[in-house]
């Protein structure tokens, strides 16, 4: 019997991908975020929100995955910016190969802020690099404050965290000091917003930090 | 359930290797994962076995090592195994420690009997 080492990435194809994907955004000057949260944390709400905020000061566009239907980008595309919808017929993630594939019917040049709105999915996602400059981790109070610690991966990895849904706290056992203290121990460096897409509350201190963020790329 | 994806990948290196190495037959592969890497050995194993018929590893046994977390203190330089990636130094007690292992997820070999012996 023989051994060959081998030493490989088993995601290593991903990889590639995501490397040629970010090859192009550093090219065209576009900030690119990826979006993750569960399903039904309030990811499409949140960018109708922002988009609408963002209009007139920063060129977005948007690449939303879903397993089925193509509603979240109409949704999108009723803010007035571009949306493409990638259908993954049963995958749980968004890949590398999948954004190159959705990128063609984009004009990076004139887009300061690509964000991708990942499957709802803690887990999977968390493992595919897209390329991004930045994973932002969005979390409903509803959900409870034990999911940071239940799904560290995505928290740790979370450039930023929107706790979304705020308005429903006198309803829901949810403490915010917790789900702020372990996304604290996990990544010291990650930036906390609280907003409620119902009431608007928070939302003006997240767009603000996101127009600030779009514009650091050089180019 | 991301596994499917990561086995077909996983085939697709394996196939790769044994075309490069002139290997006509797989019969283990080796691969490394860490405990803070998102892939469940077990589904992994099952969708290998799903996707390897008719291909190179068709016979291959998955061999799974997991590699626990481990962490450095930037404080103190202390090295630990970690349970939880929240958990403190154990000599200093500075969170959060710098995860040096437990994110590995890579192809680490492939037996296959000896071309030369056939």
């Amino acid at each position: 019997m023989a051994q060959i080492d081998v030493n490989r990435p088993i995601l290593e194809a991903n990889l590639k991908a995501a490397q040629e994907n970010r090859r192009q955004f550093d090219d065209a000057g576009v900030k690119v975020l990826n979006l993750i949260s569960s399903p039904g944390a309030g990811k499409t709400s949140i960018l109708e929100k922002t988009l609408t905020r963002l209009a007139g000061k920063v060129a977005a566009g948007v690449i939303v995955g879903d397993i089925q239907t193509t509603e979240d980008a109409r949704r999108i595309a009723a803010c007035g910016v571009k949306a493409i919808q990638i259908e993954t017929q049963g995958t749980c993630h968004l890949d590398g190969p999948m954004i190159g594939q959705a990128l063609k019917a984009f004009d990076l040049k004139g887009l300061d802020l690509l964000i991708i709105e990942n499957v709802g999915n803690l887990v999977c996602p968390v493992e595919f690099d897209l390329g991004e400059d930045m994973k932002v981790a969005v979390l409903s109070v509803a959900e409870g404050d034990d999911k940071p610690g239940k799904y560290p991966l995505l928290f740790k990895e979370a450039g930023a965290l929107l706790i979304n849904k705020i308005d429903l706290l006198p309803y829901v056992n949810c403490d915010l000091g917790r789900i702020r203290q372990t996304c604290a121990r996990l990544n010291p460096k990650q930036v906390v917003f609280e907003l409620s897409c119902q009431t608007g509350q928070g939302l003006e201190a997240w767009v603000e930090w996101l127009i600030a963020w779009a514009r650091s790329k050089e180019n | 359930m991301h596994e499917f994806s990561l086995a077909q990948a996983l085939l697709d290196i394996v196939t790769q290797e044994a075309d490069r190495n002139g290997v006509s037959k797989v019969q283990r592969v080796g691969i490394k994962v860490g405990a803070f890497s998102h892939a469940a050995p077990q589904a992994l194993a099952f969708c290998f076995d799903a996707v390897k018929p008719g291909t190179v590893a068709e016979e291959a046994e998955l061999v799974v090592e997991r590699v626990p977390l481990r962490g450095l203190c930037p404080q103190c330089r202390q090295e630990s195994d970690l349970k939880e990636p929240t958990d403190p130094c154990p000599r200093c007690g500075f969170v959060p420690l710098e995860i040096i292992k437990g994110r590995e997820l890579y192809v680490a070999y492939l037996e296959a009997w000896d071309p030369a012996i056939g």
